[in-house]
């Protein structure tokens, strides 16, 4: 039974709502002349049921599309605060299989695209197709897995798009120019743009550097570019939508201002934090 | 103890153009899982790597500096009393110890910290990072920055700081900064990640000696070169005092960088049997081991896909052993290869046996193993009754035990 109902379920997601999502929410604003708002979340922090609340209140106060963090263990990719949050969140028992399943609950509530952030290991303890197979039912539109690189990134492409799912790469300022014109070709949705040599954290200024990285990650592709890490206040917004990003990923600022909320307000200083970005 | 192997060892396997192959894997294992920051940075090294290993004035200056600074080569020592200890009715093993212990430093990690310094130099970096657990290698890399006006930023997790006060001291009578790390377990995996943040942060200007054969291609295969003049001293050696390849080498695995020193060279001699003998902490059926070869399954952490001691939901679980050193999760990816082609066999040994083989090494030949070597010496335990006369065994004696006095003094009277 199940399989018929998944058949069902992918024959209608494949055929109408789901293809291709994330792309067509990059066209959305970009007809309305904005930059994309694509807040990140770590899941299970402080627990599920707070992070379902968080993830409808950003979607009502302006987020585009939200990027929802899968905690690990080790998170090489990432500074401080989003290793605590990760820390917290698996403290009270998050497992990559309860936030798919808190994501699977949501869906009809939950609209604008869901990106899962997760590191290589356990997605590949559930394995790459079940993982997909998973993300998939359960509403999700894209991936990014920061510790795996093009060499490591052809396998898992082809089996998350034979699920609807956007494989999404990264660039960074040290990537040379051949290897950055590669990965625009391979990624699928946008290309994150990581705007700093460095792991993921607030910072006051934007590095120098990446006016020059849009405008290059432009030249060589079409695709939609998102920039991330560091990202912390509206100015920086107003800055990197003035470079020619189609989008602005904030993960620290927003986990920090989720940490420090008092017991039950959670999602409100979410919805605020949002809707601050916003007024620019 | 027999593990399952996958292939059997021919010359298609064992060939060094695939350990690892031209993508930096050997067979499914190793990769270059990390940010996309670094990975310009690993085929920097890479390529310097290369050309260092053909330039004759790298060469020369190293095995300069192997002889006259760190006290190369270093000796193989007939242990009669030990042999004459696991004779049963005139039957038993010869047993040999190559004598790391002896380097400065006390331990073989400088063979690894001095290459990679000399090529640091070569790619222009002036700020070297090293992770480190038992302070070992934390050492040997304040060491040889120190030895060449290297900045020299050292990571530590604050548990195995206060374990191993003293190696912390040393390092900053070096002239070292050691920065302790908080996060997760706070121990060497933490600590490792910590490294590789600061590296992804200051890739441009830094860069990072990893002391063991994990991380991303190309660290395993380079600090496996670093080290494997243990193993060409060995034959030499070997040749020299009886004529012929040894039977069996055995040497302890954490990450597994004396063992791959050691056995690189012999790997294509099929009639050298290999044994790498990890940590089985208060015992592999409790949770407090490090027995990653025996008890992990196939996962990626810190870079390389490898054997990992991680959960069911692929969280990297913390290992547990006596010795700091080999407290890991993880394994070398190398090592992970020649377990699944069966060309190294690996075995566990608990703190109490490692314990006892210190005292027992102690009192027989008056050298104190570091509690990582006593891991291998334990082994001589199981090993020996199997054994006729006329073989021969060489153990890597990796490190001395100065370091592990107060960890064995608190020990053994909590014993008595």
């Amino acid at each position: 039974m199940t399989e018929i109902r998944d058949f069902f379920q992918r024959f209608f997601q494949t055929d109408f709502s789901r293809t291709k999502r994330i792309k067509k929410c990059f066209e959305k604003v970009n007809r309305e002349g904005r930059i994309a708002l694509m807040p990140f979340v770590m899941a299970g922090d402080p627990d599920l049921k707070t992070t379902s609340e968080i993830l409808l209140a950003l979607q009502e106060s302006g987020a585009d599309l939200i990027e929802l963090g899968i905690p690990y263990s080790d998170p090489l990719a990432d500074g401080p605060i989003i290793q605590l949050a990760a820390s917290r969140a698996l403290s009270v028992g998050t497992s990559p299989k309860k936030v798919l399943s808190m994501l699977s609950d949501l869906r009809g509530k939950l609209s604008i695209p869901i990106i899962l952030f997760t590191y290589t290991n356990p997605l590949l303890s559930i394995g790459m197709e079940e993982f997909c197979k998973q993300a998939s039912r359960a509403g999700a539109a894209g991936l990014v897995v920061p510790d795996l690189p093009l060499e490591e990134a052809d396998k898992l492409s082809k089996i998350a798009l034979s699920r609807n799912l956007d494989l999404i790469l990264l660039v960074a300022p040290t990537t040379p120019q051949q290897r950055m014109k590669t990965i625009a070709e391979k990624t699928n949705g946008f290309t994150y743009l990581v705007s700093v040599t460095g792991v993921t954290g607030e910072r006051r200024k934007l590095d120098q550097k990446l006016a020059t990285l849009i405008k290059q990650l432009k030249e060589v592709s079409t695709k939609p570019v998102a920039v991330g890490f560091g990202i912390s206040e509206p100015k920086h917004i107003h800055e990197v939508r003035d470079m020619g990003a189609d989008g602005a990923i904030v993960g620290s600022a927003l986990v920090k201002r989720i940490s420090n909320a008092e017991k039950g307000k959670c999602a409100l200083e979410a919805a605020s934090f949002c809707r601050e970005l916003y007024d620019t | 103890m027999t593990s399952t192997f996958s292939s059997k060892p021919n010359n298609d396997n064992l060939a060094r153009k695939v350990r690892p192959n031209q993508s930096g894997r050997f067979g499914r294992f190793g990769g270059q899982y990390v940010p996309e920051t670094l990975i310009p940075a690993l085929e920097e090294l890479e390529k310097a790597a290369q050309d260092a290993w053909q330039d004759s004035s790298f060469k020369n200056e190293l095995s300069h500096l192997l002889k006259t600074y760190v006290g190369r080569a270093t000796p193989l020592y007939e242990a009669e009393r030990l042999t004459k200890h696991y004779l049963r009715e005139g039957e038993g093993p010869r047993i040999w110890l190559k004598r790391e212990d002896l380097n400065h430093t006390g331990a073989h990690k400088i063979n690894n910290a001095l290459g990679q310094a000399l090529l640091a130099i070569r790619m222009g970096k002036k700020r070297i990072i090293a992770e480190t657990g038992a302070g070992q290698h934390g050492v040997a890399t304040a060491t040889v920055c120190a030895r060449f006006g290297l900045e020299c930023v050292i990571y530590m997790g604050k548990e195995d700081m206060r374990r191993q006060a003293l190696n912390v001291f040393r390092m900053k009578l070096l002239g070292a900064s050691v920065h302790p790390v908080t996060s997760g377990t706070a121990t060497l995996k933490d600590a490792t990640s910590e490294a590789i943040r600061d590296w992804v942060t200051n890739v441009e200007s830094t860069h990072y000696i990893l002391g063991s054969v994990a991380g991303p291609h190309p660290y395993p295969m380079l600090v496996r070169d670093f080290h494997s003049i243990i193993g060409e001293e060995t034959r030499r050696q070997c040749n020299n005092a009886f004529g012929r390849t040894p039977d069996l080498l055995m040497a302890c695995v954490g990450g597994g960088s004396n063992a791959m020193g050691l056995f690189h060279e012999f790997i294509g001699d099929k009639s050298v049997k290999m044994i790498g003998i990890e940590a089985a902490g208060e015992g592999i059926q409790t949770n407090k081991h490090a027995a990653t070869m025996t008890q992990g399954r196939t996962g990626v952490l810190h870079g390389a896909m490898s054997l990992l001691l991680q959960d069911q939901d692929g969280q990297v679980q913390e290992a547990h052993s006596i010795s700091a050193g080999l407290d890991y999760p993880g394994v070398g990816p190398e090592h992970s290869y020649l377990k699944e082609i069966g060309r190294v066999e690996y075995v566990a040994v608990s703190d109490k046996e490692a314990l006892k083989a210190l005292q027992l090494v102690s009192q027989l030949e008056g050298i104190i193993p570091a509690l990582e070597t006593a891991h291998a010496f334990a082994w001589l335990e199981k090993i020996c009754p199997k054994l006729k006369k006329g073989q021969e065994i060489v153990i890597n004696c990796s490190g001395r035990g100065d370091k592990d006095v107060n960890t064995v003094a608190e020990q053994l009277k909590s014993e008595i």
